[in-house]
């Protein structure tokens, strides 16, 4: 359960205290992950199904992962590999994997509340793995860990996420659980890429990354997706890149232990550098590794119900 | 057997300043008689405690015949507007095919229907901007107005000419304001919900640049034209400016647009979503000014009927709109009149005479003589929407539970009882 809910669809709706227990619970999961044994009954007996509208690489492979770990039966199956192909629509396709006696619903989906249409619709505890440009809420609590665990705590950080706000649904996720959590929020983007009252979330918006990274403690890249160029939202990537991408002169502006995230996948050379992505401030493939951790997390706390 | 006589009503004929109780006597279709202390009659209809009132008009409605049966059909669009207590809907053309042509409109006025049904034509043919729709041919079939409602005229050029060609045959032309290369595709009114939700949003100007682009047309060339569905406070503002000029421009807004707001698509509601969209408290106190001010002339529904498949999906799949006939005269009292914004008065001329009056129909009145279109409303009656009872076959409305105050006790058509406390006669 998550808060009153059997689903996690969302940060927007989760309690601190919620957010705080999976972030405890993470540390042993991440044992488990590191160790030589790495298995648990968790999962034992029951059915993890991931259901994934749009591709992955971070988030399908760490949920499956941590599924088989927790001794799960745990599959896979792909929009482009299934009768959605044959026009099936989403109610019928999940309560389709549903009555297959499915557990824990993981799911990614291009439009946003895709996640919510299905929740209503099957028995699974339903985990959004990403839903349009809505809410990422499981990438928002490994971000979240993976900063607590050089940081020690959220409360106060600088924080500054630079880069396509208006279409990032990691943007929207982290904003809800930082600031819930005391963190300072800032963003930076070319006004296009601001979408409209964001500054009621909480944040402090700039426009000129050289002044949002100021004294930043935790700096975030967002990727710029290359289709965003031809909406018109900037001319083109070289441009923004010299505009608001993160290089070495502009992280020297954060303080000097800051650290930088990015959710995945990197457009190197546009919105950071190779020199930010590989530099000890990094913590980006950190970030990968605790995935499986905070999703192992999460689905054990789906399943108690 | 042909006669009624309506008896102990307060009848409310705003066309002719009667607000008083009165007897109605009607015979053959028509208003034969209106006094006091009538006694003849077949029928004797007892309207104690009941407001007698001009048959409610909705100038603008989707009836989804021909084309989308399985959404609704004018039989059964028709029979949920008599229980609305409307006598009379216009439909527009956003059919399958496409009203654009005479045998269309021949088509929906052979139809079986409860109520009148008047077809508005649409503005080009196939309603893709660009050619001319045979608005002769449609006039002489029975259209009362051309629109393109669903999408705009893009090309101003092409509006141009058809607000021109509409006036060689006294068509009213009803412009759908929606600018698609400044937001094209979106969900819901755009701010910080649309943010948080990251559902496209649509801001104002999408809306407000189309209407003020539509007035400038018509005052340039000293047409008139008549806006739908407005709900900006920007919007009502161009609009105020605009007659403040003389400009023969007229306007509606509908039940959703000043009694929701944007927040009722929270939770990814589909039944909330429409187009226009859902709007801000702040839009929804300057619509309510504009109805006060007169502004705003008219009140129509917009009922947009879907099935359960359309609206039962993705918020980006879901088709707009939602039904609107009936529950559209008890928003009007609940949000309008009882909250003091409109007098009873001016509640049911902005739902009769004033949609007749921009129709160009000789309907919206009381008077001796006239079409027998006449509602019994209950306005005290308190009652709880519930969208399964809807007589409409769709049952898309974000209403669900809503208390309301004011509801049709009786839909008379051209002197036929249709309606009788809720229903079907």
């Amino acid at each position: 359960m998550f808060g009153n809910s059997k689903d996690l669809l969302g940060i927007r709706d989760l309690p601190v205290s919620e957010i705080q227990e999976i972030l405890d619970r993470t540390a042993e999961m991440k044992k488990i992950v590191m160790s030589q044994n790495r298995k648990t009954t968790d999962l034992a007996g029951r059915t993890v199904n991931i259901l994934f509208y749009e591709n992955s690489t971070r988030t399908r492979l760490s949920f499956e992962m941590g599924a088989k770990m927790m001794s799960s039966v745990a599959c896979n199956i792909s929009a482009s590999g299934s009768s959605v192909t044959k026009k099936e629509n989403l109610i019928d396709t999940a309560r389709t994997i549903d009555v297959m006696q499915t557990d824990i619903l993981i799911m990614r989906h291009g439009l946003s509340g895709a996640p919510h249409l299905v929740a209503k619709n099957v028995n699974a505890a339903v985990i959004n793995g990403g839903d349009g440009t809505h809410e990422h809420p499981t990438q928002a609590l490994l971000d979240a860990y993976t900063i607590i665990e050089k940081k020690g705590d959220l409360k106060g950080l600088k924080v500054v996420i630079v880069g396509d706000i208006a279409h990032s649904r990691v943007a929207r996720s982290n904003i809800w659980l930082l600031t819930k959590m005391g963190a300072k929020v800032s963003i930076c983007a070319p006004k296009t890429l601001i979408p409209s009252g964001i500054e009621q979330m909480g944040v402090t918006v700039y426009n000129d990354v050289e002044v949002a990274l100021k004294d930043a403690d935790v700096v975030m890249g967002l990727r710029i997706q290359l289709e965003r160029q031809k909406g018109g939202y900037f001319p083109d990537l070289v441009e923004y890149a010299k505009e608001f991408g993160i290089n070495e002169k502009r992280l020297k502006l954060a303080k000097s232990d800051a650290i930088v995230l990015h959710p995945g996948p990197v457009n190197r050379e546009v919105e950071i550098t190779s020199f930010v992505y590989d530099c000890d401030q990094s913590v980006i493939d950190e970030q990968v590794t605790n995935g499986v951790a905070i999703r192992m997390a999460i689905m054990k706390k789906a399943i108690e119900r | 057997m042909n006669s009624i006589l309506i008896k102990n009503g307060h009848v409310i004929d705003p066309a002719n300043n009667i607000d008083k109780k009165l007897d109605i006597y009607v015979e053959d279709g028509k208003i034969k008689e209106v006094g006091e202390n009538l006694s003849k009659g077949d029928t004797v209809v007892d309207a104690k405690g009941k407001v007698v009132v001009p048959g409610l008009i909705d100038m603008h409605c989707h009836l989804r015949e021909p084309g989308q049966e399985y959404k609704e059909d004018i039989e059964s669009g028709s029979n949920s507007a008599a229980v609305g207590g409307f006598t009379s809907i216009a439909c527009m053309p956003n059919t399958t095919p496409v009203i654009d042509n005479g045998s269309v409109v021949n088509f929906i006025k052979t139809r079986p229907a409860r109520v009148n049904v008047y077809p508005i034509g649409a503005i080009t043919k196939g309603q893709k901007g660009e050619r001319l729709s045979l608005m002769a041919e449609m006039k002489k079939e029975g259209i009362v107005a051309v629109s393109e409602d669903g999408d705009t005229v893009a090309n101003s050029g092409i509006m141009r000419n058809a607000l021109q060609y509409a006036s060689n045959f006294n068509l009213p032309v009803i412009a759908h304001c929606e600018d698609d290369t400044l937001g094209s595709d979106g969900i819901m009114n755009e701010g910080y919900l649309s943010t948080i939700l990251g559902l496209k949003g649509i801001n104002k100007a999408v809306e407000e640049n189309i209407i003020a682009r539509d007035i400038l047309i018509a005052e340039n060339d000293k047409q008139s034209i008549h806006i739908a569905h407005v709900t900006t406070k920007g919007g009502v503002e161009l609009i105020r400016q605009a007659k403040a000029r003389g400009v023969a421009v007229t306007c509606e807004t509908c039940p959703q647009y000043f009694s929701l707001t944007e927040d009722a698509v929270d939770g990814f509601n589909t039944y909330a979503k429409m187009n226009p969209p859902l709007r801000t408290k702040e839009d929804v106190e300057a619509v309510k000014i504009g109805l006060k001010d007169g502004t705003i002339d008219a009140i129509a529904t917009d009922h947009a009927p879907h099935h359960i498949n359309d609206k039962n999906c993705e918020m980006a799949f879901a088709n707009n709109g939602m039904v609107g006939f009936e529950t559209a005269f008890g928003l009007g009292v609940t949000n309008l009149v009882n909250e003091g914004h409109l007098t009873l008065n001016e509640l049911i001329e902005k739902m009769s005479y004033t949609p007749a009056a921009i129709l160009r129909l000789d309907k919206g009145t009381l008077g001796v003589g006239k079409d027998a279109d006449i509602t019994i409303v209950d306005t005290e009656c308190k009652w709880t929407v519930d969208i399964e009872k809807f007589v409409s076959k769709a049952k898309n409305s974000p209403l669900d539970g809503f208390k309301l105050t004011g509801k049709a006790a009786m839909t008379i058509v051209g002197g036929k009882v249709v309606m009788e406390d809720g229903a079907l006669v």
